[in-house]
Protein backbone atom coordinates (compact mmCIF):
# COMPACT_ATOMS: atom_id res chain seq x y z
CA UNK A 1 0.00 0.00 0.00
CA UNK A 2 2.67 2.50 0.76
CA UNK A 3 4.31 1.44 -2.19
CA UNK A 4 2.08 1.66 -4.88
CA UNK A 5 1.04 5.40 -2.95
CA UNK A 6 5.05 6.54 -3.10
CA UNK A 7 5.00 5.20 -6.38
CA UNK A 8 2.14 7.08 -7.48
CA UNK A 9 3.53 10.38 -5.30
CA UNK A 10 6.57 10.08 -7.30
CA UNK A 11 4.87 9.57 -10.58
CA UNK A 12 3.06 13.29 -10.02
CA UNK A 13 6.79 14.41 -8.73
CA UNK A 14 7.96 12.99 -12.31
CA UNK A 15 5.67 14.98 -14.57
CA UNK A 16 6.74 18.27 -12.60
CA UNK A 17 10.20 16.80 -13.28
CA UNK A 18 9.59 15.46 -16.99
CA UNK A 19 11.13 18.23 -19.26
CA UNK A 20 14.21 19.12 -16.99
CA UNK A 21 14.72 15.35 -16.50
CA UNK A 22 14.30 14.86 -20.53
CA UNK A 23 17.15 17.41 -20.95
CA UNK A 24 19.50 15.99 -18.52
CA UNK A 25 18.84 12.78 -20.77
CA UNK A 26 19.50 14.29 -24.09
CA UNK A 27 23.20 15.81 -22.22
CA UNK A 28 23.80 11.73 -21.10
CA UNK A 29 22.70 10.01 -24.53
CA UNK A 30 24.67 12.62 -26.36
CA UNK A 31 27.82 11.44 -24.63
CA UNK A 32 26.64 7.80 -24.67
CA UNK A 33 25.73 8.12 -28.75
CA UNK A 34 29.30 8.91 -29.58
CA UNK A 35 31.07 6.33 -27.24
CA UNK A 36 28.47 3.80 -28.68
CA UNK A 37 29.66 5.12 -32.43
CA UNK A 38 33.18 3.82 -31.50
CA UNK A 39 31.71 0.42 -30.47
CA UNK A 40 29.51 -0.11 -33.37
CA UNK A 41 32.08 0.56 -35.79
CA UNK A 42 34.79 -1.41 -34.77
CA UNK A 43 32.26 -4.35 -34.13
CA UNK A 44 31.08 -3.48 -37.86
CA UNK A 45 35.05 -4.45 -39.47
CA UNK A 46 36.06 -7.04 -37.30
CA UNK A 47 32.74 -8.71 -35.15
CA UNK A 48 35.14 -7.40 -32.21
CA UNK A 49 33.63 -5.64 -28.83
CA UNK A 50 36.66 -3.04 -28.47
CA UNK A 51 36.53 -2.83 -24.16
CA UNK A 52 39.71 -0.46 -24.41
CA UNK A 53 37.32 2.07 -26.38
CA UNK A 54 35.93 3.15 -22.25
CA UNK A 55 39.74 3.71 -21.59
CA UNK A 56 40.16 5.62 -24.70
CA UNK A 57 37.46 7.60 -23.16
CA UNK A 58 39.08 7.75 -19.38
CA UNK A 59 42.68 8.92 -21.00
CA UNK A 60 40.63 12.04 -22.89
CA UNK A 61 38.82 12.80 -19.96
CA UNK A 62 41.88 13.51 -18.00
CA UNK A 63 43.52 15.11 -21.61
CA UNK A 64 40.41 17.77 -20.70
CA UNK A 65 41.97 18.27 -17.76
CA UNK A 66 45.79 18.86 -18.78
CA UNK A 67 44.45 21.58 -21.32
CA UNK A 68 42.55 23.16 -18.10
CA UNK A 69 46.11 23.35 -16.30
CA UNK A 70 48.15 24.31 -18.99
CA UNK A 71 46.12 27.36 -20.21
CA UNK A 72 46.89 27.96 -16.34
CA UNK A 73 43.13 29.05 -15.43
CA UNK A 74 42.62 27.15 -12.46
CA UNK A 75 45.59 29.18 -11.23
CA UNK A 76 43.90 32.66 -12.57
CA UNK A 77 40.54 31.57 -10.66
CA UNK A 78 42.60 30.90 -7.32
CA UNK A 79 44.00 34.41 -7.69
CA UNK A 80 40.75 35.94 -7.77
CA UNK A 81 39.88 36.06 -11.52
CA UNK A 82 36.60 35.36 -12.70
CA UNK A 83 35.61 31.87 -14.88
CA UNK A 84 35.06 32.73 -18.47
CA UNK A 85 32.11 33.83 -19.16
CA UNK A 86 30.21 33.88 -22.89
CA UNK A 87 32.12 35.33 -25.82
CA UNK A 88 34.96 34.23 -28.01
CA UNK A 89 37.68 33.28 -25.36
CA UNK A 90 34.65 31.01 -24.35
CA UNK A 91 34.75 29.51 -27.57
CA UNK A 92 38.53 29.18 -27.54
CA UNK A 93 39.11 27.21 -24.92
CA UNK A 94 36.15 25.03 -25.64
CA UNK A 95 37.52 24.42 -28.85
CA UNK A 96 41.07 23.88 -27.55
CA UNK A 97 40.08 21.03 -24.93
CA UNK A 98 37.87 19.35 -27.81
CA UNK A 99 40.47 19.23 -29.69
CA UNK A 100 42.76 17.97 -27.40
CA UNK A 101 40.45 15.43 -26.19
CA UNK A 102 39.25 14.20 -29.69
CA UNK A 103 43.42 14.16 -30.95
CA UNK A 104 44.08 12.06 -26.90
CA UNK A 105 41.33 9.91 -28.08
CA UNK A 106 42.52 8.79 -31.77
CA UNK A 107 46.16 8.51 -30.47
CA UNK A 108 45.24 6.11 -28.05
CA UNK A 109 42.86 4.27 -30.01
CA UNK A 110 45.24 3.74 -32.67
CA UNK A 111 48.02 2.70 -30.39
CA UNK A 112 45.72 0.07 -28.57
CA UNK A 113 45.00 -1.28 -32.19
CA UNK A 114 48.80 -1.75 -33.00
CA UNK A 115 49.52 -3.35 -29.65
CA UNK A 116 46.29 -5.05 -28.51
CA UNK A 117 45.17 -6.41 -32.30
CA UNK A 118 47.31 -5.78 -34.98
CA UNK A 119 49.74 -8.56 -33.97
CA UNK A 120 46.77 -11.14 -32.94
CA UNK A 121 45.51 -10.41 -36.46
CA UNK A 122 48.58 -11.58 -38.44
CA UNK A 123 48.59 -14.65 -36.43
CA UNK A 124 45.17 -14.82 -37.28
CA UNK A 125 44.15 -16.01 -33.78
CA UNK A 126 41.09 -17.21 -32.70
CA UNK A 127 38.21 -14.86 -31.87
CA UNK A 128 38.18 -15.36 -28.30
CA UNK A 129 41.65 -14.16 -27.97
CA UNK A 130 40.92 -10.85 -29.57
CA UNK A 131 38.03 -10.20 -26.57
CA UNK A 132 40.48 -11.55 -23.87
CA UNK A 133 43.48 -9.00 -25.07
CA UNK A 134 40.41 -6.47 -25.58
CA UNK A 135 39.57 -7.21 -21.83
CA UNK A 136 43.35 -6.92 -20.50
CA UNK A 137 43.83 -3.90 -22.82
CA UNK A 138 41.12 -2.26 -21.01
CA UNK A 139 42.20 -3.26 -17.61
CA UNK A 140 45.93 -2.46 -18.24
CA UNK A 141 45.13 1.36 -19.48
CA UNK A 142 42.64 2.27 -16.28
CA UNK A 143 44.90 -0.12 -14.21
CA UNK A 144 48.33 2.49 -14.82
CA UNK A 145 46.35 5.71 -14.72
CA UNK A 146 45.17 4.38 -11.20
CA UNK A 147 48.65 3.63 -10.40
CA UNK A 148 50.77 6.39 -11.95
CA UNK A 149 48.34 8.71 -13.13
CA UNK A 150 48.10 12.74 -11.52
CA UNK A 151 45.76 11.84 -8.98
CA UNK A 152 46.22 7.88 -8.58
CA UNK A 153 42.93 6.53 -7.19
CA UNK A 154 41.58 9.97 -6.47
CA UNK A 155 38.73 11.70 -7.66
CA UNK A 156 40.11 14.71 -10.22
CA UNK A 157 37.41 17.44 -9.94
CA UNK A 158 38.22 19.87 -13.13
CA UNK A 159 38.29 23.05 -12.05
CA UNK A 160 34.50 25.14 -13.42
CA UNK A 161 36.68 27.20 -16.06
CA UNK A 162 32.86 28.74 -17.42
CA UNK A 163 30.17 30.05 -15.49
CA UNK A 164 27.30 28.02 -16.17
CA UNK A 165 24.15 30.64 -17.29
CA UNK A 166 20.68 29.41 -18.05
CA UNK A 167 20.48 30.43 -21.62
CA UNK A 168 16.48 29.76 -22.17
CA UNK A 169 14.01 27.83 -21.25
CA UNK A 170 12.08 24.99 -22.90
CA UNK A 171 8.71 24.02 -21.38
CA UNK A 172 9.45 25.69 -17.92
CA UNK A 173 13.23 23.72 -17.44
CA UNK A 174 16.19 25.78 -17.47
CA UNK A 175 18.29 24.88 -20.19
CA UNK A 176 21.87 25.97 -19.32
CA UNK A 177 24.73 26.81 -21.59
CA UNK A 178 26.51 23.78 -20.71
CA UNK A 179 23.67 21.87 -21.99
CA UNK A 180 23.94 23.46 -25.27
CA UNK A 181 27.56 23.02 -25.99
CA UNK A 182 27.14 19.23 -24.78
CA UNK A 183 23.99 18.36 -27.46
CA UNK A 184 25.42 20.79 -30.63
CA UNK A 185 28.66 19.51 -30.00
CA UNK A 186 27.81 16.12 -30.39
CA UNK A 187 25.70 16.45 -32.85
CA UNK A 188 27.99 18.07 -35.45
CA UNK A 189 30.35 15.83 -34.39
CA UNK A 190 28.00 13.18 -35.10
CA UNK A 191 26.34 14.21 -38.47
CA UNK A 192 30.50 14.73 -39.51
CA UNK A 193 30.71 11.16 -39.00
CA UNK A 194 27.48 9.94 -40.80
CA UNK A 195 28.87 12.04 -43.64
CA UNK A 196 31.60 10.47 -43.32
CA UNK A 197 30.94 6.91 -43.33
CA UNK A 198 28.24 7.41 -45.87
CA UNK A 199 29.75 9.67 -48.29
CA UNK A 200 33.59 9.33 -48.57
CA UNK A 201 35.13 7.18 -50.58
CA UNK A 202 37.42 5.70 -47.54
CA UNK A 203 33.82 5.60 -45.67
CA UNK A 204 32.77 3.48 -48.31
CA UNK A 205 36.03 1.45 -47.70
CA UNK A 206 34.89 1.17 -44.03
CA UNK A 207 31.51 -0.13 -45.51
CA UNK A 208 32.61 -2.47 -47.58
CA UNK A 209 35.32 -4.13 -45.13
CA UNK A 210 31.95 -4.19 -42.76
CA UNK A 211 30.20 -5.93 -45.82
CA UNK A 212 32.78 -8.37 -47.43
CA UNK A 213 36.16 -7.94 -46.34
CA UNK A 214 37.55 -10.72 -48.84
CA UNK A 215 35.78 -8.92 -51.25
CA UNK A 216 37.15 -5.52 -50.24
CA UNK A 217 40.10 -6.59 -50.88
CA UNK A 218 39.53 -7.67 -54.12
CA UNK A 219 39.13 -3.88 -54.68
CA UNK A 220 42.12 -2.80 -53.72
CA UNK A 221 40.76 -1.86 -50.22
CA UNK A 222 43.50 -2.15 -47.91
CA UNK A 223 41.62 -3.56 -45.13
CA UNK A 224 44.96 -3.16 -42.37
CA UNK A 225 44.77 0.65 -43.27
CA UNK A 226 40.74 0.47 -42.98
CA UNK A 227 40.89 -1.20 -39.45
CA UNK A 228 43.51 1.40 -38.53
CA UNK A 229 41.11 4.31 -39.76
CA UNK A 230 38.16 2.87 -37.89
CA UNK A 231 39.90 2.56 -34.41
CA UNK A 232 40.83 6.22 -35.27
CA UNK A 233 37.38 7.70 -35.98
CA UNK A 234 36.16 5.54 -32.87
CA UNK A 235 38.76 7.32 -30.43
CA UNK A 236 38.06 10.84 -31.72
CA UNK A 237 34.55 10.38 -31.58
CA UNK A 238 35.32 9.10 -27.81
CA UNK A 239 37.75 11.81 -27.17
CA UNK A 240 35.03 14.24 -28.29
CA UNK A 241 32.55 12.65 -25.73
CA UNK A 242 35.44 12.68 -23.02
CA UNK A 243 35.41 16.44 -22.81
CA UNK A 244 31.62 16.98 -23.21
CA UNK A 245 30.95 14.40 -20.60
CA UNK A 246 33.41 16.44 -18.31
CA UNK A 247 31.09 19.94 -19.37
CA UNK A 248 28.21 18.03 -17.85
CA UNK A 249 29.99 16.25 -14.77
CA UNK A 250 33.14 17.97 -14.02
CA UNK A 251 34.84 14.97 -12.72
CA UNK A 252 37.25 12.21 -13.65
CA UNK A 253 38.74 8.73 -11.99
CA UNK A 254 41.05 5.87 -13.64
CA UNK A 255 37.69 3.95 -14.01
CA UNK A 256 35.39 6.34 -14.96
CA UNK A 257 35.49 5.16 -18.28
CA UNK A 258 34.03 1.67 -17.44
CA UNK A 259 30.40 2.83 -16.56
CA UNK A 260 30.32 4.93 -19.67
CA UNK A 261 31.76 2.28 -21.54
CA UNK A 262 29.07 -0.45 -20.30
CA UNK A 263 26.89 1.98 -21.06
CA UNK A 264 27.63 3.38 -24.44
CA UNK A 265 27.98 -0.40 -25.52
CA UNK A 266 24.12 -1.33 -24.22
CA UNK A 267 23.57 1.61 -25.97
CA UNK A 268 25.26 0.26 -29.62
CA UNK A 269 23.23 -2.60 -29.05
CA UNK A 270 19.88 -1.26 -28.15
CA UNK A 271 20.28 0.33 -31.52
CA UNK A 272 21.70 -2.52 -33.37
CA UNK A 273 25.55 -3.12 -33.54
CA UNK A 274 27.48 -2.73 -36.23
CA UNK A 275 24.92 0.11 -37.74
CA UNK A 276 25.35 3.71 -37.47
CA UNK A 277 22.15 5.24 -36.99
CA UNK A 278 21.55 2.91 -34.21
CA UNK A 279 24.26 3.55 -32.34
CA UNK A 280 23.27 7.15 -32.39
CA UNK A 281 19.31 6.44 -31.69
CA UNK A 282 20.56 3.79 -28.27
CA UNK A 283 22.40 6.36 -27.14
CA UNK A 284 19.79 8.82 -27.13
CA UNK A 285 17.20 6.58 -26.10
CA UNK A 286 19.07 5.21 -23.53
CA UNK A 287 20.10 8.43 -21.67
CA UNK A 288 16.56 9.46 -21.93
CA UNK A 289 15.50 6.58 -20.21
CA UNK A 290 17.82 6.75 -17.55
CA UNK A 291 17.55 9.90 -17.03
CA UNK A 292 13.60 9.67 -17.15
CA UNK A 293 14.02 6.57 -14.78
CA UNK A 294 15.68 7.96 -11.92
CA UNK A 295 13.17 10.78 -12.07
CA UNK A 296 10.37 8.46 -12.09
CA UNK A 297 11.55 5.80 -9.59
CA UNK A 298 13.53 8.74 -7.22
CA UNK A 299 16.76 10.42 -7.81
CA UNK A 300 18.93 7.65 -7.20
CA UNK A 301 20.91 7.32 -10.06
CA UNK A 302 21.29 3.49 -9.86
CA UNK A 303 17.53 3.04 -10.40
CA UNK A 304 17.75 4.98 -13.90
CA UNK A 305 20.74 2.75 -14.47
CA UNK A 306 18.26 -0.55 -13.58
CA UNK A 307 15.84 1.29 -16.10
CA UNK A 308 18.08 1.57 -18.82
CA UNK A 309 19.06 -1.95 -18.70
CA UNK A 310 15.52 -3.39 -18.29
CA UNK A 311 14.06 -1.26 -21.33
CA UNK A 312 17.86 -3.15 -23.30
CA UNK A 313 16.51 -6.41 -22.02
CA UNK A 314 12.87 -6.04 -23.24
CA UNK A 315 13.77 -4.60 -26.52
CA UNK A 316 16.02 -7.74 -27.11
CA UNK A 317 13.11 -9.97 -26.68
CA UNK A 318 11.19 -8.43 -29.49
CA UNK A 319 14.00 -7.00 -32.01
CA UNK A 320 16.87 -9.84 -30.97
CA UNK A 321 19.27 -7.71 -33.43
CA UNK A 322 18.29 -3.96 -31.72
CA UNK A 323 16.18 -1.22 -33.24
CA UNK A 324 17.61 -0.71 -36.58
CA UNK A 325 18.92 -3.89 -37.09
CA UNK A 326 22.22 -5.38 -36.72
CA UNK A 327 25.97 -4.43 -39.35
CA UNK A 328 27.35 -1.52 -40.95
CA UNK A 329 25.43 -0.91 -43.81
CA UNK A 330 23.93 -4.19 -44.12
CA UNK A 331 20.74 -2.76 -43.59
CA UNK A 332 21.42 1.15 -44.92
CA UNK A 333 23.63 3.02 -42.54
CA UNK B 1 53.26 -13.23 -71.31
CA UNK B 2 51.04 -11.36 -69.68
CA UNK B 3 50.18 -13.72 -66.49
CA UNK B 4 51.96 -17.22 -65.93
CA UNK B 5 51.90 -19.25 -63.13
CA UNK B 6 54.56 -21.50 -62.09
CA UNK B 7 54.22 -24.47 -60.26
CA UNK B 8 51.44 -23.24 -57.84
CA UNK B 9 51.06 -24.97 -54.38
CA UNK B 10 48.18 -23.59 -52.35
CA UNK B 11 47.02 -24.86 -48.72
CA UNK B 12 43.50 -24.53 -47.84
CA UNK B 13 43.42 -24.95 -43.63
CA UNK B 14 45.71 -28.06 -43.85
CA UNK B 15 44.78 -29.50 -47.20
CA UNK B 16 46.75 -28.88 -49.84
CA UNK B 17 44.16 -28.07 -52.42
CA UNK B 18 46.70 -26.70 -55.67
CA UNK B 19 49.10 -29.41 -56.00
CA UNK B 20 51.64 -27.72 -58.17
CA UNK B 21 49.75 -25.95 -61.09
CA UNK B 22 51.33 -24.14 -64.28
CA UNK B 23 49.30 -22.41 -66.61
CA UNK B 24 50.00 -18.99 -68.94
CA UNK B 25 47.32 -16.84 -69.84
CA UNK B 26 48.64 -14.11 -73.16
CA UNK B 27 46.98 -10.63 -73.79
CA UNK B 28 43.71 -10.83 -75.69
CA UNK B 29 43.30 -14.09 -74.79
CA UNK B 30 40.10 -15.57 -72.81
CA UNK B 31 41.70 -18.75 -71.31
CA UNK B 32 39.51 -20.90 -68.67
CA UNK B 33 40.01 -23.35 -66.19
CA UNK B 34 37.46 -25.68 -66.05
CA UNK B 35 36.72 -28.83 -63.35
CA UNK B 36 33.89 -30.28 -61.21
CA UNK B 37 33.65 -29.01 -57.86
CA UNK B 38 37.10 -28.79 -55.71
CA UNK B 39 39.04 -29.42 -58.29
CA UNK B 40 40.84 -25.87 -57.33
CA UNK B 41 39.66 -23.30 -59.91
CA UNK B 42 38.31 -20.79 -57.28
CA UNK B 43 41.75 -21.24 -55.13
CA UNK B 44 43.69 -20.61 -58.27
CA UNK B 45 41.84 -17.57 -58.64
CA UNK B 46 41.70 -16.55 -55.32
CA UNK B 47 45.32 -16.65 -54.84
CA UNK B 48 46.44 -15.22 -58.06
CA UNK B 49 44.31 -12.18 -56.60
CA UNK B 50 46.07 -12.40 -53.53
CA UNK B 51 43.83 -13.37 -50.99
CA UNK B 52 45.13 -16.78 -50.42
CA UNK B 53 48.93 -17.81 -49.78
CA UNK B 54 51.39 -19.21 -51.66
CA UNK B 55 53.06 -22.01 -50.12
CA UNK B 56 55.31 -22.82 -52.96
CA UNK B 57 55.34 -21.48 -56.87
CA UNK B 58 54.96 -18.02 -58.77
CA UNK B 59 52.69 -15.69 -60.19
CA UNK B 60 53.99 -13.69 -62.88
CA UNK B 61 52.62 -10.71 -64.02
CA UNK B 62 53.81 -8.94 -66.89
CA UNK B 63 57.04 -10.22 -66.53
CA UNK B 64 57.13 -9.12 -62.73
CA UNK B 65 57.10 -11.66 -59.76
CA UNK B 66 53.68 -10.71 -57.70
CA UNK B 67 53.55 -13.95 -55.86
CA UNK B 68 54.56 -11.82 -52.44
CA UNK B 69 52.47 -8.45 -53.47
CA UNK B 70 49.60 -7.96 -51.34
CA UNK B 71 46.01 -8.38 -52.34
CA UNK B 72 45.37 -4.32 -52.40
CA UNK B 73 48.44 -4.00 -54.81
CA UNK B 74 47.15 -6.31 -57.37
CA UNK B 75 44.07 -4.18 -58.32
CA UNK B 76 46.04 -1.42 -58.86
CA UNK B 77 48.64 -3.03 -61.14
CA UNK B 78 45.48 -4.61 -63.52
CA UNK B 79 44.27 -7.98 -61.89
CA UNK B 80 40.12 -7.82 -60.79
CA UNK B 81 37.87 -10.29 -60.20
CA UNK B 82 34.46 -10.47 -60.24
CA UNK B 83 34.47 -13.43 -57.50
CA UNK B 84 32.70 -16.49 -56.54
CA UNK B 85 29.24 -16.13 -55.31
CA UNK B 86 29.42 -12.33 -56.69
CA UNK B 87 30.28 -10.61 -53.53
CA UNK B 88 27.66 -8.22 -54.14
CA UNK B 89 28.40 -5.36 -50.99
CA UNK B 90 24.44 -6.06 -50.10
CA UNK B 91 24.28 -2.48 -48.42
CA UNK B 92 25.39 -0.46 -51.06
CA UNK B 93 23.79 0.86 -54.33
CA UNK B 94 24.37 -0.29 -57.91
CA UNK B 95 26.31 3.08 -58.22
CA UNK B 96 28.64 2.60 -54.60
CA UNK B 97 29.21 -0.98 -55.73
CA UNK B 98 30.61 0.03 -59.26
CA UNK B 99 32.69 2.82 -57.36
CA UNK B 100 34.18 0.51 -54.83
CA UNK B 101 35.53 -1.43 -58.43
CA UNK B 102 37.81 1.55 -59.28
CA UNK B 103 38.38 2.49 -55.53
CA UNK B 104 42.27 2.03 -55.48
CA UNK B 105 41.92 4.04 -59.36
CA UNK B 106 44.17 7.40 -59.20
CA UNK B 107 41.83 9.10 -61.69
CA UNK B 108 38.40 7.47 -60.16
CA UNK B 109 37.39 11.45 -60.60
CA UNK B 110 38.05 11.87 -64.28
CA UNK B 111 36.84 11.25 -67.54
CA UNK B 112 37.96 8.27 -68.52
CA UNK B 113 36.35 7.07 -64.64
CA UNK B 114 33.11 8.22 -66.44
CA UNK B 115 33.76 6.61 -69.64
CA UNK B 116 34.49 3.49 -68.26
CA UNK B 117 30.89 3.57 -66.30
CA UNK B 118 29.30 4.38 -69.95
CA UNK B 119 31.00 1.13 -71.09
CA UNK B 120 29.24 -0.51 -67.87
CA UNK B 121 25.83 0.91 -68.13
CA UNK B 122 26.71 0.49 -71.97
CA UNK B 123 27.51 -3.31 -71.93
CA UNK B 124 24.79 -3.59 -69.23
CA UNK B 125 21.72 -1.06 -69.58
CA UNK B 126 19.87 -3.30 -66.49
CA UNK B 127 22.47 -1.67 -64.16
CA UNK B 128 21.79 1.78 -65.74
CA UNK B 129 18.24 1.12 -64.98
CA UNK B 130 19.31 0.25 -61.22
CA UNK B 131 21.82 2.97 -60.12
CA UNK B 132 19.91 3.35 -56.72
CA UNK B 133 18.86 0.36 -55.77
CA UNK B 134 20.42 -1.82 -52.91
CA UNK B 135 22.90 -4.34 -54.21
CA UNK B 136 21.32 -7.38 -51.88
CA UNK B 137 17.99 -6.47 -53.08
CA UNK B 138 19.29 -7.59 -56.84
CA UNK B 139 18.34 -10.40 -58.38
CA UNK B 140 21.00 -13.25 -59.54
CA UNK B 141 21.42 -12.61 -62.58
CA UNK B 142 21.67 -8.85 -62.17
CA UNK B 143 24.44 -9.33 -59.81
CA UNK B 144 26.16 -10.99 -62.02
CA UNK B 145 26.18 -8.25 -64.20
CA UNK B 146 27.09 -5.84 -61.24
CA UNK B 147 29.86 -8.12 -60.21
CA UNK B 148 31.47 -7.95 -63.99
CA UNK B 149 30.77 -4.19 -64.14
CA UNK B 150 32.52 -3.80 -61.01
CA UNK B 151 35.45 -5.37 -61.74
CA UNK B 152 35.69 -3.73 -65.42
CA UNK B 153 35.56 -0.30 -63.24
CA UNK B 154 39.45 -0.83 -62.49
CA UNK B 155 39.94 -0.83 -66.20
CA UNK B 156 41.49 -4.45 -65.69
CA UNK B 157 44.31 -5.84 -67.76
CA UNK B 158 43.10 -9.33 -66.64
CA UNK B 159 39.66 -10.19 -65.81
CA UNK B 160 39.46 -12.78 -63.62
CA UNK B 161 35.85 -14.26 -63.97
CA UNK B 162 34.82 -16.71 -61.08
CA UNK B 163 31.77 -19.14 -62.07
CA UNK B 164 29.67 -16.44 -64.29
CA UNK B 165 26.90 -18.48 -64.35
CA UNK B 166 26.45 -20.07 -61.02
CA UNK B 167 22.85 -20.17 -60.46
CA UNK B 168 21.08 -18.67 -63.50
CA UNK B 169 18.72 -19.40 -65.99
CA UNK B 170 19.89 -20.99 -69.10
CA UNK B 171 18.93 -18.00 -71.18
CA UNK B 172 20.67 -15.47 -68.80
CA UNK B 173 23.78 -18.17 -69.09
CA UNK B 174 24.15 -17.33 -72.32
CA UNK B 175 23.49 -13.37 -72.71
CA UNK B 176 26.43 -13.16 -69.50
CA UNK B 177 28.46 -15.13 -71.98
CA UNK B 178 28.01 -12.97 -75.01
CA UNK B 179 29.18 -9.78 -72.58
CA UNK B 180 32.14 -11.90 -71.39
CA UNK B 181 32.86 -12.43 -75.38
CA UNK B 182 31.98 -8.97 -75.83
CA UNK B 183 34.36 -7.15 -72.84
CA UNK B 184 37.40 -9.97 -74.46
CA UNK B 185 36.69 -8.32 -78.29
CA UNK B 186 37.31 -4.75 -76.97
CA UNK B 187 40.46 -5.76 -75.71
CA UNK B 188 40.78 -7.44 -72.10
CA UNK B 189 42.12 -10.09 -71.28
CA UNK B 190 39.95 -12.70 -69.80
CA UNK B 191 40.75 -15.61 -66.84
CA UNK B 192 37.51 -17.88 -66.93
CA UNK B 193 36.96 -20.67 -64.11
CA UNK B 194 34.18 -22.42 -64.73
CA UNK B 195 31.83 -25.23 -64.21
CA UNK B 196 29.51 -25.25 -67.20
CA UNK B 197 32.35 -26.27 -69.71
CA UNK B 198 30.36 -26.17 -72.61
CA UNK B 199 29.69 -22.23 -72.56
CA UNK B 200 33.35 -21.99 -71.30
CA UNK B 201 34.85 -24.10 -73.98
CA UNK B 202 32.92 -22.68 -76.93
CA UNK B 203 33.98 -19.21 -76.06
CA UNK B 204 37.59 -19.43 -74.67
CA UNK B 205 40.68 -19.67 -76.87
CA UNK B 206 42.33 -21.96 -74.48
CA UNK B 207 41.45 -24.61 -71.85
CA UNK B 208 43.07 -26.41 -68.78
CA UNK B 209 41.20 -29.33 -66.97
CA UNK B 210 42.17 -29.31 -63.42
CA UNK B 211 41.22 -32.59 -61.26
CA UNK B 212 41.88 -32.56 -58.01
CA UNK B 213 44.82 -29.29 -57.24
CA UNK B 214 46.25 -31.11 -60.45
CA UNK B 215 46.32 -29.80 -64.51
CA UNK B 216 45.66 -32.61 -66.26
CA UNK B 217 45.04 -31.44 -69.61
CA UNK B 218 45.65 -28.28 -71.74
CA UNK B 219 44.49 -27.35 -75.09
CA UNK B 220 43.24 -25.27 -77.54
CA UNK B 221 39.68 -24.83 -76.29
CA UNK B 222 37.69 -26.06 -79.53
CA UNK B 223 40.22 -29.30 -79.40
CA UNK B 224 38.79 -29.88 -75.99
CA UNK B 225 35.20 -29.90 -76.42
CA UNK B 226 35.59 -32.62 -79.21
CA UNK B 227 37.80 -34.42 -76.73
CA UNK B 228 36.18 -37.56 -75.80
CA UNK B 229 37.06 -38.29 -71.91
CA UNK B 230 36.07 -34.00 -72.03
CA UNK B 231 33.10 -34.79 -73.37
CA UNK B 232 32.24 -37.76 -71.21
CA UNK B 233 33.46 -35.77 -67.84
CA UNK B 234 31.67 -32.16 -68.06
CA UNK B 235 30.16 -32.06 -70.80
CA UNK B 236 27.40 -34.76 -69.98
CA UNK B 237 28.42 -36.88 -72.57
CA UNK B 238 27.43 -35.77 -75.99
Amino acid sequence: MTLSLGGFLTFAGFLSRFWPSTITGLVLGAVYALVALGYTLVYGVLRLINFANSEVFMLSAFGSFLTIEVLNIPQRLASGGDPIKTGWELVGVLALCLLVSVLIGGLSAVLVERIAYRPLRQRNAPRLVFLISAIGASFAISEAVGEWGPQRRKEYALTKFFKKEQLFKIFGADVYNSNVIVVVGAAIMALALVLFVSKSRVGRGIRAVAQDAETAKLMGVNVDRIILITFLVGGLMAGGAAFLYEIHTPFARYDVGFSIGVKAFTAAVLGGIGNVRGALLGGLLLGLIESWGSSLFGSDQNIGNVAAFVTLVLVLMVRPSGLLGESLGRSKA
Amino acid sequence: MLLEVENLHVFYGRIEAIKGISFTVDEGEIVTLIGANGAGKSTTLKTISGVRPVAQGRIIFEGKDITKMPAHKRTEIGISQAPEGRGIFPGMSVMENLEMGCYVRKDRKSNTRSADLARVFELFPRLAERKTQAGGSMSGGEQQMLAIGRALMARPRVLLLDEPSMGLAPMLIAQIFDIITEINQQGTTVLLVEQNATQALRRADRAYVLETGHVVKSAPADQLLNDPDVQAAYLGGH
